[in-house]
């Protein structure tokens, strides 16, 4: 069973996504749903494809979206703390993933230097 | 050099714990080799043809004396005593184990290095002039911005993931030393009318496969946008860039298919959105950087006058010793292009040596440049008798900085899986052909570029004389191209290519229709070949047959 995430916890289901968005769609086509839609969930079809994330922060920054952001497909532990800064909330990793290791990959790193969904001021706004 | 404060610190600290993991579950089998591959890469490390090869990084190639006897210690300690200083400013080990590196990361880290996206599909090391803040010619000290460049993207969360590799290269000064017209992104420091720092921002360039000069899509973007400007580019980029062949993948296929224009638009577009947000680069920030950076403390000193004999140390001077912007100083070059050494290998003993040296002389610190030498930048002018002597005693005082036997090559198939040839060797004859120091002198500022496959890691597109291993058949031929120009010229191939044997006989034909040809001394190589054409040059090395270097050395057998 693959494991699932929810806001940081280890979760036994989740709800079925309103729209699921692929790498090559286009975030300002569901502009206009961004406030109904409970669950988006972005696909990544393969380890190394890097475009859910500028989709995931152009939903959650430019179009303003606020409900559960979910990465599905080749989601592995190696991801998570990159897709947490850019908005992602929920998880969906793929097969053979141990959940108690996934846990740990939010703490990989303490800080970050750029602006994100996750923390607007970039480190330099931040620093005494 | 910049100081980490303890966050920059913890960083490196936090990625070393990362990768030491990841390693652990690779070794242990429940991390797939292909993910692992992927992860590793952007630490640095490669499987190579033999062994590993771990890259690591010296951001826009600033190192102290500290960092470098670390690099020694590790050279020493983890691998066969030796370094090679590679042309994006950085040191590869070749023979490292898997199971070392975390080990040799967490050494690193002590010294505040890493190899931190070295390699992989992401932002890679930046870039810049060796000559930052000591250059005669300067219009912006580009450390800073090179500095606060790392920061952006070092882990930038939103470009992990790219299409390919990301290579920024940014230049301070009029002459352009960053080769800023073939990277994914160059940038020339500019001042605006009231003294304001801005940049061109030039995209799509690049070597490889397709070289291409690069596109300015923006003539002067004032500096605090720099970073939202970054975001825009790698984010039009990270969408549209191709994912579906590798060698259409980086940016300079998109900006070709789409057009400069279309490119330009879909940038500012984003941009707009992007642009006085939280990621505008503040005051206080480039403060804090400019303060982090240890500088020389200068002392008020004025000018040397050598007098010009003929001597080794004066040949030297006039090849490695370059003008500084402080009277009394000046910039050294140390050739890592001694002939029998493969370009830019240093031992671990030469890399005490030097750091012993760099102390001295040069207030602890050094710079590696993009031609795979290495640079001490503020030096007492009367201290270059003495610098010369040390550096002789051991092997690193050939005076052949921008002339033909500074040959800049990549490690090529004695080291690399993707080679189609080997470099080292073609390096080697081409350096034992010429070398009579007067001759090269008189042949005057000649860039030799040898790459050992199309990925163009020696730059062959941008040599005065470019080569490049090509494979016919299983085995190893050499092309030749003419007229390239670190400044932005891509090279002209002139004819099919030649065996291994016959490279040097070609690149003396070459050097014997220039001297012919040039109407002074001052008119280098490459500006006859760009006066003249090739066509003079490629007659002279496959027109008369009796002349064709093969035929040639057929005759003399016979």
């Amino acid at each position: 069973m693959a494991t699932l995430i929810k806001d940081r916890q280890i979760v036994a289901q989740l709800s079925p996504p309103d729209l699921v968005l692929e790498p090559t769609d286009d975030p300002a086509l569901v502009a206009g749903a961004v406030g109904i839609a409970g669950v988006i969930a972005i696909n990544f079809p393969k380890f190394g494809d890097g475009r859910g994330y500028s989709i995931a922060r152009l939903l959650r920054e430019r179009y303003g979206y606020k409900g559960e952001l979910r990465a599905v497909g080749e989601v592995a532990r190696d991801h998570l703390h990159a897709m947490a800064q850019c908005g992602f909330d929920a998880f969906q990793l793929r097969e053979g993933e141990n959940p108690r290791e996934a846990l740990k990959a939010f703490d990989d790193f303490s800080e970050q230097y750029q602006s994100t969904a996750a923390q607007p001021l970039p480190l330099f706004r931040r620093r005494a | 050099m910049y100081i980490y404060d303890n966050i920059d610190q913890r960083l490196v600290d936090e990625r070393v714990t990362q990768f030491r993991d990841q390693t652990q579950r690779f070794l242990a089998g429940t991390l797939p080799e292909d993910d692992f591959r992927a992860l590793r890469l952007r630490n640095g490390l490669y499987v190579q043809r033999y062994a590993p090869m771990l890259r690591i990084a010296i951001p826009y190639g600033l190192l102290s004396s500290k960092q470098l006897r670390k690099l020694a210690d590790i050279a020493h300690r983890y691998d066969r005593g030796y370094g090679h200083f590679s042309t994006r400013q950085n040191l590869q080990l070749n023979w490292p184990k898997i199971e070392d590196v975390p080990e040799i990361l967490a050494e690193l880290a002590t010294v505040q290095m890493h190899a931190i996206q070295t390699s992989g599909n992401c932002v890679r090391n930046i870039t810049t002039d060796h000559f930052a803040g000591v250059a005669q010619d300067e219009i912006v000290d580009s450390l800073v911005w090179c500095e606060l460049i790392r920061q952006w993207s070092t882990f930038h969360p939103e470009f992990n993931y790219l299409p390919r590799k990301f290579k920024i290269a940014v230049n301070g000064s009029v002459a352009d030393r960053a080769a800023t017209f073939v990277h994914d992104i160059g940038l020339h420091a500019l001042r605006g009318e009231a003294g304001e720092v801005g940049f061109r921002v030039i995209v799509g360039g690049g070597l490889g496969r397709t070289p291409i000069i690069g596109h300015v899509i923006n003539e002067f973007l004032p500096s605090r946008h720099l970073l939202t400007y970054l975001d825009a580019i790698l984010r039009v980029y990270n969408r549209n860039g191709r994912r579906d062949n590798i060698h259409k993948a980086r940016i300079k296929i998109l900006v070709k298919e789409w057009g400069v224009e279309k490119f330009r638009e879909a940038v500012h577009a984003e941009w707009a959105h992007l642009k006085d947000g939280p990621a505008t680069v503040t005051w206080a920030e480039l403060h804090r950087i400019e303060r982090r950076f240890t500088r020389p403390q200068y002392e008020k000193l004025s000018d040397v006058d050598f007098t010009s004999l003929k001597t080794p140390f004066n040949a030297w001077l006039k090849r490695n010793v370059h003008p500084h912007k402080q009277p009394g100083y000046a910039a050294v070059s140390i050739s890592l292009k001694k002939t029998g050494v493969p370009p830019g290998d240093v031992t671990s003993d030469q890399m005490e040596r030097i750091a012993d040296l760099a102390e001295h002389y040069s207030f602890g610190e050094l710079r590696v440049t993009h031609e795979q030498n290495l640079v001490f930048a503020d030096v007492r002018q009367a201290e270059l008798p003495g610098l010369w002597q040390q550096l002789r005693e051991i092997g690193l005082a050939t005076p052949n900085i921008g002339l033909l036997t500074n040959i800049i090559a990549c490690p090529g198939g004695d080291f690399c899986s993707l080679a189609n040839a080997k470099s080292i060797p073609v390096a080697e004859a081409i350096q034992r052909r010429f070398d009579d120091l007067d001759y090269l002198h008189d042949i005057g500022e000649l860039d030799l570029n040898i790459s050992g496959c199309i990925n163009a890691c020696g730059h062959h597109h941008v040599g005065h004389i470019g080569i490049l291993g090509v494979d016919k058949n299983g085995e190893e031929w050499y092309q030749i191209t003419i007229g390239g120009a670190q400044q932005g010229r891509i090279g002209k191939i002139i004819g099919p290519s030649f065996a291994r044997a016959d490279v040097p006989d070609v690149v003396e034909r070459l050097i014997e229709t220039y001297l012919e040809l040039r109407d002074s001394e001052a008119e280098r190589f490459v500006d006859v070949v760009h006066r003249i054409g090739i066509e003079p040059f490629k007659n002279s090395v496959y027109g008369n047959p009796d002349q064709r270097p093969t035929d040639r050395r057929a005759a003399l057998a016979a």
